[in-house]
């Protein structure tokens, strides 16, 4: 545990002023509720996005208690991540009218246009590719989840448009930022 | 009491008072006043109807006409025109909008809502639309007529059984707890809804959370539990939402909290947030994964009744188990007992989905048969194509045919033919999909979702995967059949929770009633259904191919090739067999082999 303390790497949330924050802030507010673990690093895996081995290790050593249970939780369950995602992440609803509907052809049309496979970031860091399971809008199958937003009835052929209007919508974030 | 032949109501909230909303009024009495017909016409004050963004806004009964856009100057026109002339002035008239619910819609033919009655009717945010359909009614009852044994005998009576697929007896399980003599006891809600194809509870949970809440209320109450958690998946955000902002209304309006409606019983509760782990689903897993720790389950006994969360009675039922209990309290045993077969009462949600006209949600009477469900409810077979098979039960159910249309369902009805009630999903499949496929794909559901804890789940389920890949791609040898049969028997047998012991369960029941196809498979190598990829090629034929290029464009590893306007070709060294080219041909130009 003090070894992943020690050196932590410059761009961890940990060194991140504001991330860090959030992770102290997780912390505090879950400590002295029963079952912490779970609240704490849901919370920080909601907000930062994925939770470091230097993060475990910080969170066991202010929660009391011992790395491996913190360590056995992030890996049991499929929501915590140990790397930093994409910006933007597209899942595959992977439920069984999902499959019956065709998602295994959009998936290879995806891993196609970006040029990743499945679990994989594209080099500039925007998107992230993963399957997920039931998102519970089979009537809509099949299903892509982009971030939150749910886009059914998608066929192979539409989605260059999923990709353009994510595009789209991170040009516009970005302007308006540099307007501020 | 005066008789109106109309009202008309109008928007007074803060919006439309700032457009004007008070002059409309005025206006509309002195018009009214003006024309005689202020003993016919009634006028209210309304909050919001929907078109503030426009306002003000007023809506006419019983015509429903509703009004936007108008200032007071425009009300001699209305009232001259509706009132006197009865001609609907299309200038300010808001249509109203059709919201099309894809999961939802109106009661369908032989359905019968219980669960789902307020869903898309009323605000789930807000705790008064409850209030105004008896909302919260049965917990006055239970807490001042009735005894907690009194609750417990009612429920019982009602012979309403777990909602999660088990199918245990409710009244039962809350008298179990109520038995042991170990305090604090806890209330736990499962809305770890993780069956693929399954979302009824999401739609409860979304649409009407007080049902739930109500029923967790009085069940704490029969048992003696002072505190509950409702452990939702993470794949659910919004329905946490709405949950969350249900509790805190029923805290304030006292249903929550101490001295519940001024009686001496407290009770209060939290959701807890699931990280995406399917087993965590099982009861044992669920309550390790609320403590903090990795949803693993473990032996029982001890029953979570006796040793639950932090090792105290736990009560645990399912969403759709907790949102029955208002209405039985408040209608009586008798009510909800007459509905079902002998010993399945009661209603059950199911989520249809699959190659039929009409997927989507629906409630139905326990004993209905999946004969009227697939082509009365859900409006029969897709694209006039042929029943093949029904998944029932989610990955840990099975598969029913053709013979068992006509099996009313109930718990026992569907264990005996080889599958299970599960929380309610209903997969509906023509001859397009292959069965083989369809058990790959369960296996490599619960084999990724198998906790690990236990050799006969983790070693089996991946090894029961290995031979139905080999299967599908063609390479299939005499004596895997064998091998899948007995290694399911052993998986069944040996496995420590519910997800290892029904993980084979698809393979089982798709071996007894298709077997053909998996001989195919093995045998002639061939994919009946032509689904596996290794076992079919795509050709494009002629004269139905126009050339229009849409194929070659679209296909991923460029493997077809042709000039414009003429006959495609494609290369099956290449073709990947994603079957892309097939979806966009607008010809039906591409077969398969």
């Amino acid at each position: 545990m003090t070894r992943l303390l020690k050196n932590i790497a410059s761009n961890d949330p940990l060194n991140i002023t504001e991330q860090k924050a959030i992770i102290e802030k997780a912390i505090a507010d879950n400590k002295d509720r029963q079952g912490a673990v779970m609240l704490v690093l849901n919370e920080v895996q909601g907000k930062i996005g994925h939770v470091s081995p230097a993060m475990q290790a910080y969170i066991a050593r202010k929660l009391n208690v011992p790395l491996g249970q913190v360590h056995g939780v992030v890996t049991f369950y499929s929501f915590f991540k140990t790397q930093p995602r994409g910006k933007y992440t597209i899942k595959f609803c992977l439920g069984t009218a999902c499959y019956v509907a065709g998602v295994p052809q959009l998936v290879e049309k995806a891993k196609q246009m970006l040029n990743i496979d499945l679990d994989q970031t594209t080099p500039d860091g925007m998107i992230t590719l993963e399957e997920c399971r039931c998102v519970g809008a089979c009537s809509q199958a099949p299903v892509v989840v982009v971030d939150e937003e749910i886009h059914g009835r998608l066929r192979p052929n539409k989605f260059p448009q999923v990709l353009k209007a994510l595009q789209a919508k991170d040009g516009a974030a970005k302007e308006a930022a540099g307007a501020d | 009491m005066a008789f109106f032949r109309s009202h008309v109501l109008v928007c007074v909230d803060p919006e439309c008072l700032a457009r004007g909303a008070h002059d409309v009024i005025d206006a509309l009495q002195d018009e009214l006043v003006d024309q005689g017909l202020i003993d016919e016409i009634q006028v209210l004050e309304t909050s919001r109807i929907g078109g503030c963004e426009d306002g003000p806004e007023m809506i006419v009964y019983p015509e429903g006409v509703h009004y936007v856009g108008f200032n007071a100057d425009d009300v001699p026109f209305i009232v001259e025109e509706h009132f006197l002339k009865g001609r609907i002035v299309e200038k300010f008239r808001e249509m109203p909008k059709v919201v099309v619910d894809e999961e939802l819609g109106p009661l369908r033919p032989k359905e019968v809502r219980i669960v789902l009655k307020n869903c898309g009717y009323i605000d789930p945010t807000n705790i008064e639309d409850y209030l105004a359909v008896d909302g919260y009614q049965a917990l006055g009852k239970a807490l001042f007529e009735m005894t907690p044994e009194q609750v417990i005998e009612e429920v019982k009576n009602s012979g309403l059984r777990g909602r999660g697929g088990a199918g245990f007896p409710a009244g039962r399980k809350w008298d179990l707890t109520r038995q042991v003599n170990d305090f604090p006891k806890y209330m736990v809600c499962n809305a770890d809804e993780g069956d693929p194809g399954a979302f009824m509870n999401r739609r409860v949970l979304e649409g009407d959370p007080h049902s739930v809440l109500e029923g967790m209320i009085i069940g704490a109450y029969a048992v003696g539990a002072s505190y509950g958690y409702v452990y939702c998946r993470a794949e659910y955000p919004i329905a946490v939402e709405t949950f969350n902002i249900a509790i805190a209304q029923a805290r304030e309006f006292g249903f929550l909290g101490e001295n519940i409606l001024g009686t001496d019983f407290s009770f209060d509760l939290e959701v807890r947030v699931g990280a995406g782990a399917f087993v965590c689903g099982e009861e044992t897993a669920l309550i390790a994964s609320i403590m903090g720790l990795r949803g693993e389950p473990s032996p029982r006994p001890p029953f979570p009744s006796v040793k639950g969360v932090w090792g105290k009675p736990t009560n645990n039922n399912n969403v759709e188990t907790y949102s029955n209990v208002p209405q039985i309290i408040l209608k009586g045993a008798p009510w909800y007992a007459s509905m079902g077969t002998e010993r399945s009462k009661g209603t059950k949600t199911f989520a249809v989905g699959g190659n039929v006209k009409k997927p989507g949600l629906i409630e139905v009477p326990m004993g209905i048969t999946l004969r009227e469900i697939i082509f009365d409810v859900a409006g029969g077979m897709h694209e006039g194509r042929h029943f093949k098979a029904v998944q029932t039960g989610g990955p840990m159910g099975g598969c029913l045919t053709e013979q068992h249309l006509d099996l009313p369902l109930d718990y026992e009805a569907l264990t005996q033919a080889g599958s299970m009630m599960g929380s309610g999903g209903l997969v509906i499949m023509d001859e397009t999909s292959c069965m083989v496929d369809i058990a790959r794909f369960f296996m490599d559901f619960t084999q990724a979702e198998s906790c690990g804890k236990c050799t006969p789940c983790r070693v089996g389920t991946r090894r029961l995967l290995e031979l139905l890949q080999k299967i599908c791609e063609g390479f299939g040898e005499d004596g895997d059949i064998e091998k899948l049969e007995e290694l399911c028997e052993e998986i069944t047998k040996n496995s420590l929770c519910g997800l290892g012991q029904g993980a084979p369960n698809p393979v089982v029941s798709t071996l007894k009633h298709f077997r053909h196809e998996y001989e195919a498979h093995i045998y002639e190598k061939r994919c009946p259904s032509k689904v596996c990829r290794p076992l079919i090629r795509f050709e494009i034929t002629d004269p139905a191919c126009t050339g229009c290029t849409v194929c070659a464009r679209n296909c991923p590893v460029e493997a077809i090739s042709g000039e414009r306007r003429q006959l495609h070709h494609i290369d099956q060294e290449t073709c990947i067999r994603c079957g892309i080219c097939v979806q966009v041909c607008n010809f039906n130009a591409i077969t398969v082999e």
